[in-house]
């Protein structure tokens, strides 16, 4: 059962094969069983599951099910879930007991489908290795002595050692699609806005996107047509038409025109990642796509600008931690400003603190221009690069990360050169663009992933694309050899 | 472009953070690099280029007036470290 994606599985379930009470203990027997060597969740809710999946049950009988109806999924624990700990990571939310559901998790309890639980991630998604979250680092299952990625590690590293069958992310600078990559699995970073933010505590409010993480892009599309759409709770939620997401899969893919930015191809690219995707790019040239040279000539400021932009919006959003209203609070303040400070100081890690400072030094008296309008300009000229782009060619395809998974511990003393490794996501954020991260090959047993970023509200078309290349490969359906 | 640890501490303070004294060299080093990193916006010249704040430069949505929203004070109130009487306490601020 543990095999099957979610597509196998629905359709499993709709033949009464087996139940989803049974193949929902199935999961939790697993997550018993293996994950103590890769840590990947920090919230386990059985009898909450098991309950959902008797639901579930009942409504697959009753003929009301819909596709995810009695599918077990587990969510990251950045989004809130009504009576179950929250944490995004941190010591600051380590009693949080969220009293709502974000609507990422109410739209997937409609749906019928059956939280497992809550995946470790990198404290409040600060961080590309999952080495920052309070809980301990999540191990990739592939290798365990290598990082699955981050901040969505635990999510990738659930849906790649088979824990579940999918999980959600989210993505702010390569979140969702750089762990995609590093275990070897299928993930989409949407536009901007068009999945709800609401409840799912924020990082950096211009860039976060909510998506879906899983073995393959046709179960992407299924977990899309749950995720998407219009939420008036998310002031920037954008009310624009939702298509049915596994509609436009199987569209042939002649005539594609594929642009390759030089730049993804530039120094800094590990040539092993490089010969993979190169012969990912062969096979859609074999499905009719031509490929067309690009230019992003501004690729080198997305990460000096990113790293002024997110900071800044993170300490802005941080701010709520305050030690009065829910979460950490230090023991016997002397003052409120003694409140303030050491409830902040005692709760949050060192990659969250240095983003803090950052973003308050950047908005301070006399440096507001000099770095946040500075940074916003040289996000108007990414944006710019990839609107001349698409006006050639229908979707962007590069490497998603510059090397394969990196080791534990490799890059946690110099946060500049952990920084480097999402140099290739983080362009789509300023922009707003969706995009998503393919396997499509190996170095030595550490997965690669293929990034194809569209244009606008364009996800339908690289489900299609990723679709058309998974049923002609099989590297999505390889599993880690431990978790088999 | 580097900073001290009298940055720090200034910083440190605007964003309500208590920094513990033998780790501040460590903070006055990542954070110097860090802003290396980011000064290589420099390189470029953006005079005649507008900021872009947001992806989808739209205009802030508005809604009716309306009451949407049930009270929850005490469903909200459970969670909070200290609460009296419905307030939530704090060390006294005002002698």
């Amino acid at each position: 059962m543990h095999n099957k994606t979610i597509a196998e599985l629905s359709q499993c379930l709709a033949r009464g094969e087996f139940s989803s009470a049974e193949l929902t203990q199935v999961y939790l027997d697993r997550i018993e069983k293996f994950d103590g060597q890769i840590n990947s969740y920090i919230t386990v809710t059985a009898d909450e599951a098991l309950a959902a999946a008797k639901q579930a049950d009942a409504q697959i009988k009753a003929g009301t099910a819909g596709a995810l109806t009695g599918i077990p999924l587990a969510q990251k624990d950045i989004f809130c879930t009504n009576g179950v700990k929250t944490t995004c990571g941190s010591k600051m939310l380590d009693n949080f007991i969220s009293p709502y559901d974000a609507t990422v998790i109410s739209n997937f309890k409609q749906a019928g489908a059956v939280m497992l639980g809550k995946t470790n991630m990198d404290e409040f998604a600060m961080g590309s290795s999952n080495e920052t979250s309070f809980y301990g680092a999540v191990k990739n299952p592939w290798d365990l002595d290598a990082v699955p990625g981050g901040s969505s590690g635990g999510s990738a590293a659930v849906v790649a050692a088979r824990l579940a069958p999918a999980s959600t992310g989210t993505d702010t600078g390569g979140s969702i699609r750089q762990p995609a990559a590093l275990c070897g699995i299928t993930g989409l970073k949407p536009t901007y806005g068009r999945v709800s933010r609401y409840g799912m505590i924020a990082f950096a409010s211009s860039l976060d996107q909510a998506g879906p993480m899983a073995r393959t892009a046709e179960d992407c599309a299924l977990m899309m047509n749950a995720m998407a759409g219009f939420d008036d709770k998310d002031s920037t939620s954008i009310e624009h038409d939702v298509p049915d997401y596994s509609a436009s899969l199987n569209e042939p893919l002649a005539g594609l025109k594929i642009g390759l930015p030089k730049e993804y191809f530039a120094e800094g690219l590990d040539n092993d990642v490089a010969t993979a995707v190169q012969a990912a790019i062969e096979e859609y040239k074999k499905l009719g796509a031509e490929i067309v040279e690009v230019s992003l000539p501004n690729t080198g400021l997305s990460i000096p600008a990113y790293y002024v932009v997110a900071p800044a919006e993170c300490s802005s959003n941080l701010s709520r931690f305050d030690g009065v209203r829910f979460g950490y609070r230090c023991e016997n303040p002397k003052d409120l400003e003694d409140l303030y400070k050491r409830s902040r100081g005692e709760a949050f890690g060192p990659e969250v603190k240095r983003r803090i400072m950052i973003g308050a030094y950047v908005l301070s008296a006399g440096y507001y221009d000099a770095y946040y309008i500075k940074a916003q300009k040289a996000r108007q000229l990414i944006s710019q690069d990839f609107k001349q782009a698409f006006e050639k060619v229908d979707v962007i395809m590069g490497p998603t990360s510059p090397t394969v998974a990196f080791n534990l511990g490799e890059k946690t003393d110099d946060p500049v050169t952990m920084y480097l490794s999402d140099a290739y996501t983080i362009a789509t954020n300023l922009a707003g663009l969706p995009g998503m991260s393919v396997p499509c090959g190996f170095v030595g047993q550490r997965p690669v992933g293929l990034q194809i970023i569209g244009n606008y509200f364009d996800e339908a078309r690289l489900l299609n694309v990723a679709h058309q290349y998974q049923q002609n490969t099989d590297w999505h359906a390889q599993a880690p050899a431990a978790f088999k | 472009m580097s900073i001290e640890r009298s940055d720090v501490e200034k910083i440190a303070h605007l964003a309500r953070l208590e920094v513990i004294e033998a780790d501040v060299p460590e903070y006055v080093r990542n954070l110097s690099n860090i802003l290396d990193l980011v000064a290589q916006m420099d390189s470029v010249d953006t005079d005649n280029v507008e900021p872009m704040a947001h992806p989808m430069e739209m205009a802030q949505r508005l809604r009716e007036d309306v009451v949407t929203e049930t009270d929850q004070r005490d469903h909200f109130q459970q969670i909070a470290p200290q609460t009296e009487n419905g307030l939530y306490l704090v060390p006294k601020v005002i002698e």
